[in-house]
Protein backbone atom coordinates (compact mmCIF):
# COMPACT_ATOMS: atom_id res chain seq x y z
CA UNK A 1 0.00 0.00 0.00
CA UNK A 2 2.84 2.36 -0.75
CA UNK A 3 0.78 4.73 -2.84
CA UNK A 4 -2.44 4.89 -0.89
CA UNK A 5 -4.12 8.32 -1.04
CA UNK A 6 -3.69 8.63 2.71
CA UNK A 7 0.07 8.14 2.51
CA UNK A 8 0.34 10.68 -0.25
CA UNK A 9 -1.78 13.16 1.71
CA UNK A 10 0.39 12.63 4.78
CA UNK A 11 3.50 13.28 2.74
CA UNK A 12 2.07 16.45 1.28
CA UNK A 13 1.18 17.75 4.74
CA UNK A 14 4.64 16.92 6.05
CA UNK A 15 6.10 18.80 3.11
CA UNK A 16 4.06 21.95 3.52
CA UNK A 17 7.08 24.12 4.43
CA UNK A 18 8.86 22.88 1.30
CA UNK A 19 5.81 23.69 -0.79
CA UNK A 20 5.75 27.17 0.70
CA UNK A 21 9.38 27.69 -0.36
CA UNK A 22 8.69 26.21 -3.79
CA UNK A 23 5.71 28.49 -4.35
CA UNK A 24 7.55 31.59 -3.14
CA UNK A 25 10.54 30.83 -5.38
CA UNK A 26 8.32 30.10 -8.36
CA UNK A 27 6.53 33.41 -7.79
CA UNK A 28 9.84 35.30 -7.82
CA UNK A 29 11.08 33.53 -10.96
CA UNK A 30 7.82 34.05 -12.83
CA UNK A 31 7.28 37.62 -11.66
CA UNK A 32 9.00 39.46 -14.55
CA UNK A 33 7.05 37.40 -17.06
CA UNK A 34 3.83 37.90 -15.12
CA UNK A 35 4.25 41.67 -15.00
CA UNK A 36 5.00 41.74 -18.72
CA UNK A 37 1.79 39.87 -19.45
CA UNK A 38 -0.18 42.17 -17.15
CA UNK A 39 1.23 45.31 -18.78
CA UNK A 40 0.71 43.88 -22.26
CA UNK A 41 -3.02 43.79 -21.46
CA UNK A 42 -3.23 47.37 -20.16
CA UNK A 43 -4.13 50.56 -21.95
CA UNK A 44 -0.88 52.44 -22.49
CA UNK A 45 -1.84 55.25 -20.09
CA UNK A 46 -2.00 52.74 -17.25
CA UNK A 47 1.68 51.91 -17.75
CA UNK A 48 2.66 55.40 -16.71
CA UNK A 49 0.69 55.59 -13.48
CA UNK A 50 1.92 55.14 -9.96
CA UNK A 51 1.41 52.88 -8.06
CA UNK A 52 1.76 50.14 -10.68
CA UNK A 53 -1.12 47.74 -11.23
CA UNK A 54 -0.54 44.10 -10.42
CA UNK A 55 -3.71 43.00 -12.16
CA UNK A 56 -5.20 44.26 -15.43
CA UNK A 57 -8.54 45.89 -14.54
CA UNK A 58 -10.18 45.03 -17.84
CA UNK A 59 -7.73 43.12 -20.03
CA UNK A 60 -7.28 44.82 -23.36
CA UNK A 61 -6.81 41.81 -25.62
CA UNK A 62 -6.79 44.05 -28.66
CA UNK A 63 -3.12 44.82 -27.84
CA UNK A 64 -2.29 41.37 -29.13
CA UNK A 65 -4.21 41.98 -32.32
CA UNK A 66 -2.44 45.33 -32.64
CA UNK A 67 0.91 43.55 -32.37
CA UNK A 68 0.06 41.84 -35.64
CA UNK A 69 -1.40 44.89 -37.38
CA UNK A 70 0.17 48.06 -35.92
CA UNK A 71 3.74 46.80 -35.54
CA UNK A 72 5.38 44.39 -38.01
CA UNK A 73 5.36 41.32 -35.73
CA UNK A 74 4.28 38.88 -38.49
CA UNK A 75 7.26 39.86 -40.62
CA UNK A 76 9.67 39.67 -37.65
CA UNK A 77 8.33 36.25 -36.67
CA UNK A 78 8.60 35.00 -40.23
CA UNK A 79 12.22 36.19 -40.49
CA UNK A 80 13.12 34.53 -37.20
CA UNK A 81 11.33 31.35 -38.20
CA UNK A 82 13.16 31.16 -41.52
CA UNK A 83 16.51 31.95 -39.94
CA UNK A 84 16.15 29.49 -37.07
CA UNK A 85 14.79 26.72 -39.31
CA UNK A 86 17.56 27.04 -41.88
CA UNK A 87 20.26 27.11 -39.20
CA UNK A 88 18.72 24.13 -37.39
CA UNK A 89 18.37 22.00 -40.52
CA UNK A 90 21.84 22.99 -41.69
CA UNK A 91 23.48 22.22 -38.38
CA UNK A 92 21.73 18.85 -38.20
CA UNK A 93 22.91 17.97 -41.71
CA UNK A 94 26.54 19.05 -41.31
CA UNK A 95 26.81 17.55 -37.82
CA UNK A 96 25.35 14.20 -38.84
CA UNK A 97 27.78 13.94 -41.74
CA UNK A 98 30.85 14.96 -39.75
CA UNK A 99 29.91 12.86 -36.72
CA UNK A 100 29.46 9.86 -39.01
CA UNK A 101 32.96 10.28 -40.42
CA UNK A 102 34.47 10.61 -36.95
CA UNK A 103 32.63 7.52 -35.66
CA UNK A 104 32.52 5.05 -38.56
CA UNK A 105 35.13 5.99 -41.14
CA UNK A 106 38.88 5.50 -41.00
CA UNK A 107 40.95 8.06 -42.79
CA UNK A 108 44.36 9.64 -42.34
CA UNK A 109 44.28 12.76 -40.13
CA UNK A 110 41.02 11.83 -38.44
CA UNK A 111 42.18 12.70 -34.92
CA UNK A 112 43.78 15.98 -35.96
CA UNK A 113 40.69 17.06 -37.86
CA UNK A 114 38.52 16.17 -34.88
CA UNK A 115 40.65 18.41 -32.68
CA UNK A 116 40.39 21.18 -35.25
CA UNK A 117 36.60 20.85 -34.93
CA UNK A 118 36.79 20.98 -31.14
CA UNK A 119 39.09 24.00 -31.19
CA UNK A 120 36.35 26.10 -32.81
CA UNK A 121 34.52 25.95 -29.48
CA UNK A 122 37.30 28.03 -27.93
CA UNK A 123 36.82 30.91 -30.34
CA UNK A 124 34.15 33.27 -29.07
CA UNK A 125 31.98 34.46 -31.94
CA UNK A 126 32.41 38.05 -30.74
CA UNK A 127 36.18 37.84 -31.31
CA UNK A 128 35.78 37.17 -35.01
CA UNK A 129 32.71 39.24 -35.65
CA UNK A 130 34.40 42.16 -37.42
CA UNK A 131 35.97 40.08 -40.23
CA UNK A 132 32.76 38.05 -40.46
CA UNK A 133 30.82 41.26 -40.96
CA UNK A 134 33.29 42.27 -43.68
CA UNK A 135 32.90 38.91 -45.41
CA UNK A 136 29.11 39.18 -45.44
CA UNK A 137 29.36 42.78 -46.65
CA UNK A 138 31.70 41.79 -49.48
CA UNK A 139 29.38 38.96 -50.51
CA UNK A 140 26.54 41.50 -50.64
CA UNK A 141 24.70 39.44 -48.08
CA UNK A 142 23.71 42.25 -45.71
CA UNK A 143 19.93 42.17 -45.19
CA UNK A 144 19.62 38.63 -46.58
CA UNK A 145 18.71 35.26 -45.14
CA UNK A 146 22.07 33.90 -46.38
CA UNK A 147 23.85 36.46 -44.26
CA UNK A 148 21.76 35.54 -41.22
CA UNK A 149 22.28 31.81 -41.56
CA UNK A 150 25.30 30.63 -43.55
CA UNK A 151 27.98 31.52 -40.94
CA UNK A 152 26.17 29.27 -38.45
CA UNK A 153 25.55 26.18 -40.55
CA UNK A 154 28.31 24.12 -38.93
CA UNK A 155 28.66 23.39 -35.23
CA UNK A 156 31.37 21.61 -33.30
CA UNK A 157 29.01 21.18 -30.36
CA UNK A 158 26.48 19.37 -32.55
CA UNK A 159 29.15 17.21 -34.15
CA UNK A 160 30.49 16.28 -30.74
CA UNK A 161 27.02 15.54 -29.36
CA UNK A 162 26.11 13.26 -32.27
CA UNK A 163 29.51 11.57 -32.32
CA UNK A 164 29.02 10.64 -28.67
CA UNK A 165 25.72 9.03 -29.59
CA UNK A 166 27.07 7.28 -32.71
CA UNK A 167 29.93 5.77 -30.70
CA UNK A 168 27.42 3.98 -28.49
CA UNK A 169 26.12 1.98 -31.46
CA UNK A 170 27.69 -1.50 -31.56
CA UNK A 171 30.52 -1.95 -34.08
CA UNK A 172 28.82 -5.13 -35.31
CA UNK A 173 26.13 -2.99 -36.92
CA UNK A 174 28.69 -1.52 -39.26
CA UNK A 175 30.21 -4.94 -39.97
CA UNK A 176 26.79 -6.38 -40.76
CA UNK A 177 26.01 -3.41 -43.00
CA UNK A 178 29.32 -3.90 -44.82
CA UNK A 179 28.53 -7.58 -45.38
CA UNK A 180 25.09 -6.70 -46.69
CA UNK A 181 26.77 -4.36 -49.12
CA UNK A 182 25.34 -1.16 -47.61
CA UNK A 183 27.18 1.95 -48.69
CA UNK A 184 27.92 4.67 -46.15
CA UNK A 185 24.90 6.77 -47.03
CA UNK A 186 22.49 3.85 -46.86
CA UNK A 187 23.94 2.74 -43.52
CA UNK A 188 23.73 6.31 -42.23
CA UNK A 189 20.14 6.91 -43.30
CA UNK A 190 18.60 3.52 -42.59
CA UNK A 191 20.52 2.40 -39.51
CA UNK A 192 22.43 5.18 -37.72
CA UNK A 193 19.92 8.03 -37.89
CA UNK A 194 16.85 5.97 -36.89
CA UNK A 195 18.79 4.74 -33.85
CA UNK A 196 19.89 8.27 -32.93
CA UNK A 197 16.64 10.17 -33.11
CA UNK A 198 16.84 11.41 -29.51
CA UNK A 199 20.31 12.90 -30.00
CA UNK A 200 19.24 14.56 -33.25
CA UNK A 201 16.19 15.99 -31.45
CA UNK A 202 18.46 17.32 -28.71
CA UNK A 203 20.59 19.11 -31.27
CA UNK A 204 17.49 20.44 -33.01
CA UNK A 205 16.11 21.95 -29.79
CA UNK A 206 19.44 23.60 -29.03
CA UNK A 207 20.02 24.97 -32.50
CA UNK A 208 16.53 26.37 -32.79
CA UNK A 209 16.54 27.98 -29.36
CA UNK A 210 19.97 29.50 -29.84
CA UNK A 211 19.37 30.89 -33.29
CA UNK A 212 15.87 32.22 -32.53
CA UNK A 213 17.35 34.09 -29.55
CA UNK A 214 20.41 35.56 -31.33
CA UNK A 215 20.98 39.26 -30.90
CA UNK A 216 24.36 40.72 -31.90
CA UNK A 217 24.73 39.20 -35.38
CA UNK A 218 21.23 40.02 -36.69
CA UNK A 219 21.63 43.50 -35.21
CA UNK A 220 24.81 44.04 -37.22
CA UNK A 221 23.82 42.66 -40.58
CA UNK A 222 20.21 43.79 -40.89
CA UNK A 223 19.25 47.41 -41.48
CA UNK A 224 16.12 46.94 -43.54
CA UNK A 225 13.13 46.73 -41.14
CA UNK A 226 11.74 43.96 -43.35
CA UNK A 227 14.73 41.76 -42.61
CA UNK A 228 14.78 42.27 -38.85
CA UNK A 229 14.41 39.24 -36.65
CA UNK A 230 11.92 39.32 -33.82
CA UNK A 231 14.63 39.98 -31.21
CA UNK A 232 15.96 43.05 -32.98
CA UNK A 233 12.41 44.09 -33.82
CA UNK A 234 11.11 44.22 -30.26
CA UNK A 235 14.33 45.74 -28.92
CA UNK A 236 14.17 48.62 -31.38
CA UNK A 237 10.40 49.08 -31.06
CA UNK A 238 10.52 49.44 -27.29
CA UNK A 239 12.94 52.29 -27.93
CA UNK A 240 10.91 54.02 -30.64
CA UNK A 241 7.27 53.24 -29.94
CA UNK A 242 6.87 54.81 -26.51
CA UNK A 243 3.22 55.53 -27.33
CA UNK A 244 2.61 51.83 -27.88
CA UNK A 245 4.67 50.18 -25.16
CA UNK A 246 1.75 47.89 -24.31
CA UNK A 247 1.63 46.61 -27.90
CA UNK A 248 5.40 46.11 -27.96
CA UNK A 249 5.08 44.12 -24.73
CA UNK A 250 2.41 41.97 -26.35
CA UNK A 251 4.94 41.42 -29.13
CA UNK A 252 7.56 40.47 -26.54
CA UNK A 253 5.25 37.84 -25.09
CA UNK A 254 4.54 36.55 -28.59
CA UNK A 255 8.29 36.31 -29.29
CA UNK A 256 8.85 34.34 -26.10
CA UNK A 257 5.94 31.90 -26.42
CA UNK A 258 7.34 29.54 -29.08
CA UNK A 259 10.59 29.15 -27.11
CA UNK A 260 8.72 28.63 -23.87
CA UNK A 261 6.77 25.87 -25.57
CA UNK A 262 9.96 24.36 -26.96
CA UNK A 263 11.68 24.38 -23.57
CA UNK A 264 8.73 22.93 -21.68
CA UNK A 265 7.81 20.30 -24.27
CA UNK A 266 11.37 19.15 -24.91
CA UNK A 267 12.82 19.61 -21.44
CA UNK A 268 14.13 16.05 -21.54
CA UNK A 269 16.27 16.80 -24.60
CA UNK A 270 17.47 20.08 -23.16
CA UNK A 271 18.81 18.38 -20.05
CA UNK A 272 20.46 15.72 -22.18
CA UNK A 273 22.25 18.26 -24.31
CA UNK A 274 23.39 20.38 -21.41
CA UNK A 275 24.83 17.47 -19.48
CA UNK A 276 26.47 16.01 -22.57
CA UNK A 277 27.70 19.47 -23.38
CA UNK A 278 29.66 19.68 -20.15
CA UNK A 279 32.64 20.22 -22.44
CA UNK A 280 31.04 23.10 -24.27
CA UNK A 281 31.91 26.64 -23.36
CA UNK B 1 55.61 -8.24 -52.67
CA UNK B 2 58.21 -5.51 -52.60
CA UNK B 3 58.30 -2.72 -50.01
CA UNK B 4 57.62 -0.13 -52.66
CA UNK B 5 54.55 -1.97 -53.87
CA UNK B 6 53.24 -2.31 -50.32
CA UNK B 7 53.77 1.38 -49.74
CA UNK B 8 52.02 2.24 -52.98
CA UNK B 9 49.08 0.08 -51.96
CA UNK B 10 48.93 1.78 -48.58
CA UNK B 11 49.02 5.14 -50.27
CA UNK B 12 46.18 4.32 -52.57
CA UNK B 13 44.15 2.87 -49.71
CA UNK B 14 44.61 6.07 -47.71
CA UNK B 15 43.66 8.11 -50.74
CA UNK B 16 40.50 6.06 -51.17
CA UNK B 17 39.68 6.60 -47.49
CA UNK B 18 40.18 10.34 -47.82
CA UNK B 19 38.01 10.50 -50.90
CA UNK B 20 35.31 8.54 -49.07
CA UNK B 21 35.47 10.73 -45.95
CA UNK B 22 35.70 14.09 -47.71
CA UNK B 23 31.98 14.57 -48.45
CA UNK B 24 31.21 13.94 -44.79
CA UNK B 25 33.83 16.21 -43.24
CA UNK B 26 34.32 18.96 -45.80
CA UNK B 27 31.00 20.83 -45.40
CA UNK B 28 31.70 21.56 -41.74
CA UNK B 29 35.42 22.04 -42.26
CA UNK B 30 34.90 24.55 -45.07
CA UNK B 31 32.42 26.54 -42.99
CA UNK B 32 34.78 26.57 -40.01
CA UNK B 33 37.66 27.78 -42.19
CA UNK B 34 35.60 30.56 -43.71
CA UNK B 35 33.68 31.75 -40.64
CA UNK B 36 35.90 30.84 -37.69
CA UNK B 37 39.59 30.38 -38.52
CA UNK B 38 40.02 32.90 -41.31
CA UNK B 39 38.13 35.66 -39.40
CA UNK B 40 40.14 34.93 -36.28
CA UNK B 41 43.43 35.28 -38.16
CA UNK B 42 42.13 38.37 -39.88
CA UNK B 43 41.18 39.89 -36.50
CA UNK B 44 44.77 39.41 -35.38
CA UNK B 45 45.99 40.94 -38.66
CA UNK B 46 43.62 43.92 -38.39
CA UNK B 47 44.84 44.46 -34.84
CA UNK B 48 48.27 45.26 -36.29
CA UNK B 49 46.73 48.07 -38.35
CA UNK B 50 45.49 51.48 -37.34
CA UNK B 51 42.39 52.83 -39.02
CA UNK B 52 42.08 56.53 -39.82
CA UNK B 53 39.06 58.39 -38.41
CA UNK B 54 37.08 57.82 -41.62
CA UNK B 55 37.54 54.07 -41.45
CA UNK B 56 39.17 53.99 -44.85
CA UNK B 57 42.89 53.50 -44.73
CA UNK B 58 44.65 50.85 -42.77
CA UNK B 59 48.23 51.54 -41.75
CA UNK B 60 50.56 48.91 -40.35
CA UNK B 61 51.46 49.84 -36.79
CA UNK B 62 52.71 46.44 -35.64
CA UNK B 63 52.42 45.46 -32.02
CA UNK B 64 51.90 49.09 -30.93
CA UNK B 65 48.13 48.95 -31.08
CA UNK B 66 48.01 45.85 -28.90
CA UNK B 67 50.29 47.58 -26.42
CA UNK B 68 48.07 50.67 -26.53
CA UNK B 69 44.97 48.61 -25.92
CA UNK B 70 46.47 46.79 -22.97
CA UNK B 71 47.75 50.00 -21.40
CA UNK B 72 44.84 52.30 -22.23
CA UNK B 73 42.75 53.30 -19.25
CA UNK B 74 39.54 52.90 -21.27
CA UNK B 75 40.20 49.27 -22.06
CA UNK B 76 41.41 48.50 -18.57
CA UNK B 77 38.23 50.09 -17.33
CA UNK B 78 36.11 47.87 -19.57
CA UNK B 79 38.08 44.82 -18.40
CA UNK B 80 37.37 45.81 -14.83
CA UNK B 81 33.68 46.35 -15.57
CA UNK B 82 33.49 42.95 -17.27
CA UNK B 83 35.27 41.31 -14.34
CA UNK B 84 32.86 42.86 -11.88
CA UNK B 85 29.94 41.85 -14.05
CA UNK B 86 31.28 38.28 -14.19
CA UNK B 87 31.65 38.22 -10.41
CA UNK B 88 28.08 39.44 -9.79
CA UNK B 89 26.45 37.17 -12.35
CA UNK B 90 28.43 34.04 -11.49
CA UNK B 91 27.84 34.31 -7.76
CA UNK B 92 24.20 35.17 -8.38
CA UNK B 93 23.29 32.48 -10.87
CA UNK B 94 25.39 29.70 -9.34
CA UNK B 95 24.10 30.45 -5.83
CA UNK B 96 20.49 30.83 -6.89
CA UNK B 97 20.77 27.82 -9.22
CA UNK B 98 22.14 25.68 -6.38
CA UNK B 99 19.31 26.79 -4.10
CA UNK B 100 16.62 26.08 -6.70
CA UNK B 101 18.17 22.75 -7.70
CA UNK B 102 18.32 21.60 -4.06
CA UNK B 103 14.72 22.69 -3.65
CA UNK B 104 13.42 20.57 -6.53
CA UNK B 105 15.77 17.62 -5.98
CA UNK B 106 13.18 15.58 -4.10
CA UNK B 107 10.23 13.34 -4.78
CA UNK B 108 7.00 15.18 -4.17
CA UNK B 109 3.70 15.35 -6.02
CA UNK B 110 3.83 18.23 -8.47
CA UNK B 111 7.61 18.66 -8.28
CA UNK B 112 7.89 18.35 -12.07
CA UNK B 113 5.84 21.51 -12.39
CA UNK B 114 8.29 23.43 -10.21
CA UNK B 115 11.27 22.02 -12.09
CA UNK B 116 9.70 23.29 -15.28
CA UNK B 117 9.09 26.73 -13.80
CA UNK B 118 12.61 27.06 -12.40
CA UNK B 119 14.26 26.06 -15.64
CA UNK B 120 11.87 28.03 -17.86
CA UNK B 121 14.02 31.17 -18.05
CA UNK B 122 16.25 29.28 -20.51
CA UNK B 123 13.61 30.11 -23.09
CA UNK B 124 14.00 33.83 -22.64
CA UNK B 125 16.35 35.61 -25.02
CA UNK B 126 18.54 38.51 -24.05
CA UNK B 127 16.24 40.90 -25.91
CA UNK B 128 13.04 39.55 -24.37
CA UNK B 129 14.53 39.57 -20.87
CA UNK B 130 15.87 43.09 -21.24
CA UNK B 131 12.57 44.48 -22.47
CA UNK B 132 10.78 42.78 -19.57
CA UNK B 133 13.21 44.09 -16.97
CA UNK B 134 13.25 47.59 -18.40
CA UNK B 135 9.69 47.83 -17.15
CA UNK B 136 10.41 46.55 -13.67
CA UNK B 137 13.48 48.77 -13.29
CA UNK B 138 11.72 52.00 -14.30
CA UNK B 139 12.56 54.39 -11.45
CA UNK B 140 9.22 56.27 -11.57
CA UNK B 141 6.52 53.71 -12.22
CA UNK B 142 8.46 50.42 -12.07
CA UNK B 143 7.45 47.62 -9.77
CA UNK B 144 10.87 47.14 -8.18
CA UNK B 145 11.03 50.60 -6.62
CA UNK B 146 7.37 50.31 -5.64
CA UNK B 147 7.93 47.02 -3.79
CA UNK B 148 11.08 48.37 -2.15
CA UNK B 149 9.17 51.48 -1.13
CA UNK B 150 6.47 49.37 0.49
CA UNK B 151 9.21 47.74 2.53
CA UNK B 152 10.57 51.13 3.52
CA UNK B 153 13.70 50.78 1.39
CA UNK B 154 14.45 53.75 -0.87
CA UNK B 155 14.50 52.81 -4.55
CA UNK B 156 17.17 53.81 -7.05
CA UNK B 157 17.58 55.13 -10.55
CA UNK B 158 18.67 51.66 -11.54
CA UNK B 159 19.86 52.24 -15.07
CA UNK B 160 20.92 55.88 -14.93
CA UNK B 161 22.90 55.86 -11.69
CA UNK B 162 26.54 54.81 -12.33
CA UNK B 163 26.53 53.07 -8.96
CA UNK B 164 23.52 50.88 -9.73
CA UNK B 165 23.56 50.28 -13.47
CA UNK B 166 25.96 47.34 -13.49
CA UNK B 167 24.35 45.54 -10.53
CA UNK B 168 20.94 46.10 -12.12
CA UNK B 169 22.05 44.59 -15.42
CA UNK B 170 23.70 41.75 -13.52
CA UNK B 171 20.37 41.10 -11.79
CA UNK B 172 18.53 40.77 -15.10
CA UNK B 173 21.32 38.51 -16.36
CA UNK B 174 21.14 36.29 -13.29
CA UNK B 175 17.41 35.89 -13.87
CA UNK B 176 18.11 34.99 -17.49
CA UNK B 177 20.86 32.46 -16.70
CA UNK B 178 19.43 30.85 -13.59
CA UNK B 179 17.35 28.35 -15.56
CA UNK B 180 20.46 26.99 -17.23
CA UNK B 181 22.36 26.82 -13.94
CA UNK B 182 19.46 25.02 -12.28
CA UNK B 183 19.23 22.39 -15.03
CA UNK B 184 22.94 21.60 -14.90
CA UNK B 185 23.20 21.57 -11.09
CA UNK B 186 20.07 19.42 -10.77
CA UNK B 187 21.59 16.92 -13.21
CA UNK B 188 24.74 16.97 -11.07
CA UNK B 189 22.71 16.29 -7.92
CA UNK B 190 20.92 13.39 -9.58
CA UNK B 191 24.28 11.86 -10.49
CA UNK B 192 25.46 11.61 -6.89
CA UNK B 193 25.20 7.92 -5.93
CA UNK B 194 22.67 7.26 -3.16
CA UNK B 195 25.17 4.96 -1.39
CA UNK B 196 27.28 7.97 -0.47
CA UNK B 197 24.37 9.37 1.52
CA UNK B 198 23.58 6.00 3.05
CA UNK B 199 27.09 5.51 4.37
CA UNK B 200 27.12 9.10 5.66
CA UNK B 201 23.87 8.39 7.55
CA UNK B 202 25.34 5.19 8.95
CA UNK B 203 28.17 7.36 10.27
CA UNK B 204 25.55 9.51 11.98
CA UNK B 205 25.66 12.53 9.66
CA UNK B 206 22.71 14.90 9.87
CA UNK B 207 21.26 16.78 6.86
CA UNK B 208 23.71 19.70 7.15
CA UNK B 209 26.71 17.43 7.59
CA UNK B 210 25.54 15.35 4.59
CA UNK B 211 25.30 18.52 2.54
CA UNK B 212 28.79 19.70 3.52
CA UNK B 213 30.56 16.34 3.38
CA UNK B 214 28.73 14.54 0.58
CA UNK B 215 26.73 16.90 -1.63
CA UNK B 216 29.17 19.79 -1.96
CA UNK B 217 32.32 17.74 -2.72
CA UNK B 218 30.46 15.50 -5.14
CA UNK B 219 28.92 18.53 -6.78
CA UNK B 220 32.11 20.58 -7.01
CA UNK B 221 32.94 19.67 -10.64
CA UNK B 222 29.41 20.68 -11.64
CA UNK B 223 29.62 23.95 -9.72
CA UNK B 224 33.01 24.62 -11.24
CA UNK B 225 31.59 23.99 -14.71
CA UNK B 226 28.62 26.27 -14.10
CA UNK B 227 30.87 29.04 -12.76
CA UNK B 228 33.38 28.91 -15.59
CA UNK B 229 30.66 28.88 -18.20
CA UNK B 230 29.13 31.82 -16.33
CA UNK B 231 32.42 33.76 -16.51
CA UNK B 232 32.73 33.00 -20.23
CA UNK B 233 29.11 34.12 -20.77
CA UNK B 234 29.84 37.35 -18.88
CA UNK B 235 32.83 38.06 -21.12
CA UNK B 236 30.58 37.58 -24.16
CA UNK B 237 27.65 39.68 -22.89
CA UNK B 238 26.34 42.35 -25.18
CA UNK B 239 22.57 42.41 -25.75
CA UNK B 240 21.43 43.43 -22.28
CA UNK B 241 23.98 46.28 -22.24
CA UNK B 242 22.94 47.47 -25.69
CA UNK B 243 19.25 47.49 -24.80
CA UNK B 244 19.37 48.70 -21.20
CA UNK B 245 22.21 51.23 -20.96
CA UNK B 246 24.30 51.41 -24.16
CA UNK B 247 27.39 51.20 -22.01
CA UNK B 248 26.45 54.17 -19.83
CA UNK B 249 26.03 55.96 -17.57
CA UNK B 250 29.63 57.27 -17.55
CA UNK B 251 30.84 53.99 -19.11
CA UNK B 252 29.88 52.16 -15.94
CA UNK B 253 28.48 49.25 -18.01
CA UNK B 254 30.90 49.25 -20.96
CA UNK B 255 31.81 45.57 -21.00
CA UNK B 256 34.42 44.29 -23.48
CA UNK B 257 32.05 43.22 -26.24
CA UNK B 258 30.15 46.49 -26.02
CA UNK B 259 33.46 48.33 -26.31
CA UNK B 260 34.41 46.26 -29.40
CA UNK B 261 31.00 46.93 -30.94
CA UNK B 262 31.22 50.66 -30.27
CA UNK B 263 34.73 51.03 -31.66
CA UNK B 264 34.07 48.95 -34.77
CA UNK B 265 30.50 49.77 -35.72
CA UNK B 266 29.83 53.21 -34.24
CA UNK B 267 33.30 54.83 -34.37
CA UNK B 268 34.53 52.81 -37.39
CA UNK B 269 37.83 52.23 -35.64
CA UNK B 270 38.18 48.70 -36.96
CA UNK B 271 41.87 48.29 -36.10
CA UNK B 272 41.48 49.19 -32.44
CA UNK B 273 38.31 47.13 -32.12
CA UNK B 274 40.09 44.12 -33.64
CA UNK B 275 42.95 44.40 -31.18
CA UNK B 276 40.36 44.38 -28.37
CA UNK B 277 38.64 41.39 -29.95
CA UNK B 278 41.92 39.47 -29.97
CA UNK B 279 42.42 40.22 -26.28
CA UNK B 280 38.88 38.91 -25.70
CA UNK B 281 39.78 35.75 -27.62
CA UNK B 282 42.88 35.18 -25.48
CA UNK B 283 40.88 35.67 -22.27
CA UNK B 284 38.14 33.24 -23.31
CA UNK B 285 40.77 30.75 -24.49
CA UNK B 286 42.53 30.90 -21.11
CA UNK B 287 39.22 30.52 -19.27
CA UNK B 288 38.35 27.50 -21.37
CA UNK B 289 41.74 25.93 -20.66
CA UNK B 290 41.41 26.65 -16.94
CA UNK B 291 38.04 24.93 -16.97
CA UNK B 292 39.50 21.99 -18.85
CA UNK B 293 42.47 21.53 -16.53
CA UNK B 294 40.42 22.09 -13.40
CA UNK B 295 37.79 19.63 -14.59
CA UNK B 296 40.49 16.97 -15.00
CA UNK B 297 42.01 17.65 -11.62
CA UNK B 298 38.79 18.01 -9.70
CA UNK B 299 37.20 14.76 -10.72
CA UNK B 300 38.11 13.48 -7.35
CA UNK B 301 35.83 11.42 -5.25
CA UNK B 302 36.35 7.62 -5.43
Amino acid sequence: MKHSPLRIAARIVASLPVYALLLASAAVILFPLYMTVVDSLQPVTKLLTYPPDFWPGSPQWSNYRAAFTDIPMPRYMLNSLIMASVITLGQIATSILAAYAFSFLRFPGRTIIFFIFLSTMMVPWEASIIPNFQIIQRLNWLDTYQGLTVPFLATAFGTFLLRQQFMTLPAELKDAADIDGYGNLRFLFFVVIPLSRAAVATLAVFSFLQSWNQYLWPLLITNDPHMRTVQIGIASLQDQEVQRTNVVLAGTVIALLPMLFLVVAFQRFLVRGLTAGAVKG
Amino acid sequence: MTVAAARARRRSRQLRQLVAAAPFVLPSLALFCLFVFYPLLRSIWLGFHATDPFGRREVWVGIDQYRDVLTSSDFRHSLLVTGQFALYTVIGSTGLGLYLALLVHRRLPGIILFRTVFTSTVASSVAVSSVMWLLLLNPGVGVLNYVLGQGGVPGANWLTDPKWALPAIAMTTVWMNVGLATIVILAGLQNIPEELYESARVDGAGPWSQFVHVTLPALSPTLLFVSTVGVIFAFQSFGQIDILTKGGPLDSTTVIVYSIYREAFLHYNVGLASAQAVVLFVIVLLLTLVQFVAAQRWVFYR
